[in-house]
């Protein structure tokens, strides 16, 4: 369970080797004994990213899309010890052009982002009711808010696991268990390497500081980062459909 | 937070005093003994706990996942007034057991800075008031227990036969079982009130020189937790001895005991409503003091004072506090000044800190009390950087042989846990005995590598 102070002391990263992921644990207040779990595809390279992290870091196979495996995955990873913090941070994203030339790589985005989550969130919480404590954040976007013709398959995919998360969170209520929302903006990083900023782009530094200080709150259900982007995304849903169309990105 | 329940196990969320660590339980209230052996034999996967009034600061009385098993609503109370002993059950609170034995001239000999725990949660933390130096803790002063241990068994056990699972649960945080009454030997009194004398103290050394000397039966300083350099350690010294013969003004009718009367001067020496005031407080507060006072004083005022404004701690923020308790032997005196100072450098906004002196402990594996001294701080849980800042006085206080208070703790590690109360092997090798399932868990004992 967390401490006084908020600390966790098993920690899970679904997306072991993920930027923002690895980001966020480096930002938390972390206790002398803390285990960090990073789950993914390539054990060696996610033990190489957190090897400055101050924790005791174990890897292990988890595929987001292989939907079959994650009951089994959840109950594994959970057999012995509590988890006291989720973060699921596990995407991709794939340029819209190369989709529309190949459909089925869309299904793959949408298996990731979305499916993919479904599946590993609802056995990751089947534990974490029955322990009646701990906190799930889940990685959504800007991108959820409306889909925009330069990228609407993974707009699509993180407005599903947006509304998926939103459910969620209420299912929650009253037992011991919360879930944090994190929307970023554009992220200048690993993900998104080549790609020309947007205005109010961030970093994955500065979004794992917004997420260690949600943490710190007993109330908060969900951060924008940056922060200025709530009102944008109000913005977005009311623009008139003949503007939106015109978005170039 | 009350606990209290009427048959209907209720999902809560619950957190200790100190409102840091939360967590939900399915809780349970008024089983009968039968009940709980039934309870224990359906062996629920996250396990089972007693809980009392929930006055213990951290997560001692959660069970996150759990069962737990609040106290009866009613507290059965049969004085013997000519052994001077009482059976209580474990949910009587110490204002019930007050009300109940002080008009007979008898007296609770352990006596904590609030009247609302209950007897179970006093034997399971085996509770120190301020008379420690003189009386010992709770442990000593008990005749029997009566638990139902582990294996849903009805036992009844007593220092003298049944020496190691009797040291095993006094102090042993719920994890041995759930206790259902306890008889416990009295103190006779013929006063209700006490013989009090007050001493402005303007620096650390003298005040621990003060309680040095102390002759009284209770002892204890309140330290300016915010005073700086050459005041550092200022504070009021308490000092006081019951009457030998009832109070012709207070008590002309005899003795008693009312638990609702608003406690009269001194004020409170903090500020309930905002920590951020601790240092404006603290000082008004020591400023006030008169440099010397003899006074007589009731009960409530002189051991409950922070009972006074009902449910602080909910006053101090969504965020909440914890109180930083440890003891360390006499040759490590000067790690009190040490971590005051530490507080200090890094503005912790302690807002309440206080000094005793601990008598020899008892050798029950997992009680807190060891000759020497004891301070206890009070501090908002949200300061900056006060993490790293514990860790490493638990690191210094478990390199002095001393230890951390379990009841008022929320964040001691497993590893610091081991420094200082070593690897309990004999207290593990009765509970396998009392639990060899396991069963009885709770949040701090997951925390500290007790249970799973
Ligand atoms: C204002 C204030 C001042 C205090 N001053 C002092 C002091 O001067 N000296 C001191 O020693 N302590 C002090 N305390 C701490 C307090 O005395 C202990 O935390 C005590 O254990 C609280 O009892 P409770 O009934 O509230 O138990 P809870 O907090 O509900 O439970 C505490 C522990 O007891 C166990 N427990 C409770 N009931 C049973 C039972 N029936 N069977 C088995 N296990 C049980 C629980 O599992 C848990 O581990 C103070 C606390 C406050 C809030
Ligand atoms: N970067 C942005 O601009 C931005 C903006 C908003 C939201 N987000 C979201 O934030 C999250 C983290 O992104 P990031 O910037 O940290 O990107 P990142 O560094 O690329 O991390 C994504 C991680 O997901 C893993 N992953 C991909 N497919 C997987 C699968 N099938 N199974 C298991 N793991 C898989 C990747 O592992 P491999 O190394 O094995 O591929 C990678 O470690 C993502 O959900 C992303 O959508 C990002």
């Amino acid at each position: 369970m967390n401490d006084a102070q908020g600390r966790p002391s098993r920690i899970l990263l679904l997306g072991g080797a993920s930027e923002i992921g690895l980001a966020i644990v480096a930002a938390l207040p972390l206790a002398p004994d803390t285990h960090l779990i990073l789950a993914g595809r390539n054990l060696a390279q996610m033990e190489e990213r957190a090897a400055t992290l101050p924790c005791t870091v174990t890897t292990t196979a988890y595929d987001a899309t292989a939907l079959e495996t994650h009951r089994d995955f959840a109950d594994t990873v959970f057999a012995d010890a509590d988890i006291d913090l989720v973060i699921s941070a596990a995407g991709i994203l794939i340029p819209q052009s190369e989709l529309d030339r190949d459909p089925q790589r869309a299904g793959e985005l949408v298996q990731t982002n979305f499916t993919g989550h479904v599946t590993t969130l609802l056995a990751v919480t089947r534990h974490l009711r029955n322990q009646g404590h701990g906190t799930l954040v889940v990685l959504s976007s800007i991108a959820a808010v409306r889909p925009r013709r330069a990228n609407f398959v993974y707009g699509a995919s993180k407005a599903g696991l947006d509304a998926f998360a939103q459910g969620l969170a209420d299912s929650l209520h009253g037992s011991g268990v919360r879930l944090l929302l994190v929307r970023p903006g554009f992220v200048t990083g690993r993900m998104t390497q080549g790609m020309p900023p947007t205005p109010l782009s961030t970093t994955p530094d500065r979004v794992a500081a917004a997420v260690a200080t949600a943490l710190t709150t007993t109330t908060a259900t969900a951060v924008w980062v940056p922060r200025a982007l709530a009102p944008i995304a109000l913005l977005m849903r009311l623009t008139p459909r003949v503007l939106w169309r015109r978005v170039k990105r | 937070m009350t606990t209290r329940l009427d048959g209907r196990p209720e999902e809560r969320v619950l957190t200790g005093w100190g409102r840091t660590t939360r967590s939900r339980a399915r809780v349970v209230g008024s089983l009968d003994g039968e009940a709980l052996a039934e309870l224990m034999a359906a062996q629920p996967p996250r396990g089972i706990l007693a809980r009392g009034a929930g006055r213990s600061y951290g997560d001692a009385a959660q069970n996150a996942g759990g069962i737990v098993v609040a106290p009866d609503a009613a507290p059965r109370i049969e004085p013997d007034l000519r052994a001077g002993t009482v059976r209580a059950s474990a949910g009587s609170t110490f204002a019930d057991l007050l009300s109940a034995l002080v008009p007979h001239g008898l007296l609770l000999p352990v006596l904590p800075g609030t009247r609302h725990l209950t007897l179970g949660g006093a034997i399971a933390a085996d509770v120190h008031g301020k008379n420690h130096h003189v009386d010992g803790s709770i442990s000593s002063w008990l005749e029997s227990i009566e638990l139902i241990d582990g294996q849903g068994r009805a036992r009844i056990l007593s220092p003298l036969l049944d020496g190691p699972a009797f040291r095993a649960t006094v102090g042993g945080m719920g994890l041995t079982g759930i206790i259902r009454a306890a008889t416990v030997r009295l103190m006779p009194i013929s006063s209700s009130r006490l013989q009090v004398s007050t001493h402005r103290v303007d620096h650390l050394d003298d005040l621990m020189a003060g309680l040095h000397q102390a002759t009284q039966r209770y002892a204890v300083a309140w330290i300016d937790a915010t005073a700086q350099g050459r005041a550092l350690g200022r504070g009021v010294l308490d000092l006081g001895d019951h009457l030998d013969a009832p109070d012709p003004l207070h008590e002309p009718d005899g003795l008693h005991y009312r638990p609702t009367q608003p406690p009269a001067a001194p004020p409170l020496p903090f500020n309930p409503a905002t920590a951020l005031t601790a240092r404006a407080f603290n000082t008004l507060w020591y400023r006030k003091a008169p440099r010397h006072t003899h006074r007589t004083a009731s009960l409530n005022d002189f051991f409950h004072r922070l009972d006074a404004v009902a449910h602080w701690n909910r006053a101090l923020g969504p965020r909440g506090f914890l109180q930083y308790q440890f003891a360390v032997p006499e040759d490590s005196a000067h790690l009190i000044a040490h971590v005051l100072q530490t507080f200090q450098n890094h503005r912790t906004a302690a807002f309440l800190a206080t000094v005793k002196r601990f008598g020899p402990a008892n050798g029950n594996p997992l009680s807190f009390p060891l000759r020497g001294w004891c301070l206890a701080v009070d501090m908002p849980a949200a300061a900056p950087g006060l993490g790293p800042l514990l860790d490493q006085l638990d690191r210094k206080i478990a390199e002095a042989g001393g230890q951390v208070y379990l009841a008022k703790d929320a964040r001691l590690s497993a590893s610091r846990f081991t420094d200082m109360y070593g690897d309990l092997k004999d207290w593990r090798t009765v509970r396998d005995e009392l639990d060899p399932r396991h069963l009885m868990r709770s949040d701090l004992g997951r925390r500290l590598g007790l249970c799973r």
